[in-house]
């Protein structure tokens, strides 16, 4: 195979023809080259890949890693690379290899397992129901980005690590600009730097004073050092409350877009669990997709990918894989939607997804419920989308009742 | 049909409880799968282990037919 064309010259499209359909060239791509030479913004030239069934053979590759110092920027005013380039602390374990990123694995996934999410049910329901008596004292309008969607998903990520509520503004505060459009990188940095130190402080006073939440008892555990415990601590907290918030927003944004799917999630609850994975699958927030390098010569269907080169494994267009999920552009709660790759494959599946779904679950059932006539506040307006951040979705979310 | 499950390569996802939570649930302490029937014989309880297994991203479960 000689002479492949190159259609990925400069970084990952993200110019979307439709706000909640990924890049038309992408789907062709998926059809016609589907791991496809891509040369990176910084000039380093990999793999873009866009089948559903390709996507997860790699995801689940032993042979492909997933460290930090092999990704490359996806696109030039990728977010995510100040991550990559910024002074981390380590602990980061969505870049790390077995068997550093056993050791942490194994040391939270008893923290997050599906019966555990589950009994926090009760507690996330009244937190979504204060929310909801809150923007009702307000409003109509009410912006359920802000009023909704982000502190929510803060409050539950917060009570779970054990972040106190005396602390909870400054940390609002850092990841609300971490969350905003129109940060410089120094802002972002800056506030980078107040999430650190908050951290920093709270693994020292949890070390005097155990309470009874998980960052306690990981620095109880006596496994991971003072900076170890910060890194991983802002992991869950950054992938937990960017990632849950966006998907609430973005998720009910969907739905008042397509009344019809709308009205049949409100007329048997019963569909609220395949909804939740249907959006996941459909809206597939993680937009950039996710990077692998084989630390090895791989061959997959023909392809030739050498070591050290980096493979982005496109998630939103493997979600749009007609191979995989029939008439795959239409959003269909009824369809089965599970096997979407939204939270990614292989041993970095994502590990708070129970807590996700259930959020998730709960946040559009309250919504839902509580407002039989929601709908969009300004229904002629463009809605200013987050293409160029690392988790898509809207900026805001007007909207009445 | 009898399930195995490797609990040293299973991450804790809960992919599998998720599919079928009368037939697998997690560890408190790590988060790995507990197989609470490892041969299912109802044609239902088989059909949601393939799902499981097709679904686990670590590759901890495998089937012996
Ligand atoms: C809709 C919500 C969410 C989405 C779409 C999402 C997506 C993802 C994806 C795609 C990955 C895999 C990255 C890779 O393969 O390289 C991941 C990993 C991760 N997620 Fe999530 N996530 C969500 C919610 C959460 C929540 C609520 C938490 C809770 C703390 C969380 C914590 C993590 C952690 C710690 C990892 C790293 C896992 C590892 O490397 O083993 N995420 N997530
Ligand atoms: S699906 Fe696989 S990785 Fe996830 S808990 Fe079950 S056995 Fe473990």
């Amino acid at each position: 195979m000689t002479d492949m064309v190159c259609p990925i010259t400069n970084g990952l499209p993200t110019h979307r023809e439709q706000p909640l359909d990924p890049p038309e060239v992408l789907g062709q791509l998926r059809s016609e080259q589907p791991i496809a030479p891509m040369t990176f913004p910084d000039g380093h030239r990999g793999w873009l890949v866009t089948r559903h069934d390709q996507v997860k053979a790699i995801l689940a590759d032993p042979r492909f890693s997933s460290r930090a110092s092999a990704k490359h920027l996806a696109f030039p005013s990728d977010r995510a690379a100040l991550d990559l380039e910024g002074d981390m602390p380590p602990g980061q374990f969505e870049h790390m290899d077995p068997p550093e990123h056993t050791k942490y694995r194994k040391l939270l996934a008893g923290q997050f397992t599906l019966r555990r999410m589950k009994q926090l049910t009760p507690r996330i329901e009244k937190i979504a129901a204060d929310h909801v008596a809150a923007i009702r004292r307000q409003g109509p309008p009410a912006d359920l980005v802000k009023d909704f969607a982000v502190p929510m998903s803060a409050q539950v990520i917060c009570e779970l690590l054990g972040i106190p509520v005396e602390d909870r503004e400054r940390f609002e505060a850092a990841s609300s600009s971490l969350l905003s459009l129109d940060i410089s990188p120094e802002e972002a940095m800056g506030a980078m730097g107040n999430l650190l130190g908050l951290l920093g402080e709270l693994v020292q006073r949890k070390a005097v004073e155990p309470t009874d939440d998980l960052l306690s008892g990981l620095v109880s555990s006596g496994e991971l050092n003072p900076a170890e415990l910060v890194g991983a601590t802002l992991l869950l907290l950054v992938a937990g409350h960017e990632t849950t918030a966006n998907q609430l927003a973005l998720g009910t944004y969907t739905l008042l877009r397509e009344p019809e799917q709308m009205a049949k999630l409100r007329a048997d609850e019963s569909l609220i669990e395949g909804a939740v994975e249907e959006l996941l699958r459909y809206l597939t927030i993680v937009h950039i997709g996710v990077q692998r390098t084989p630390l090895e010569e791989v061959e997959i269907d023909g392809v030739v990918l050498k070591p050290g080169e980096a493979v982005l494994l496109h998630l939103p267009t493997a979600n749009r894989d007609p191979k995989r999920f029939p008439d795959p552009d239409r959003l269909d709660v009824t369809r089965k939607a599970l096997g979407h790759l939204t939270f990614s494959h292989g041993i970095h599946q994502c590990l708070g997804q129970q807590l996700a779904r259930i959020e998730l679950r709960v946040g559009y059932s309250t919504l839902l419920r509580e407002f039989p006539e929601l709908r969009l506040a300004e229904p002629d307006v463009e809605l200013p989308m987050r293409s160029n951040m690392t988790v898509y979705g809207v900026h805001r979310l007007p909207v009445a009742w | 049909m009898r399930v195995e499950a490797d609990t040293e390569v299973c991450v804790g996802s809960g992919m599998c409880a998720l599919t079928a939570s009368h037939l697998f649930d997690q560890s408190d302490e790590d988060g790995s799968v507990i197989l609470l029937d490892p041969e299912p014989s109802a044609p239902d309880a088989q059909r949601a282990v393939r799902e499981a297994v097709g679904r686990c991203p670590s590759g901890a479960l495998s089937l012996v037919e």
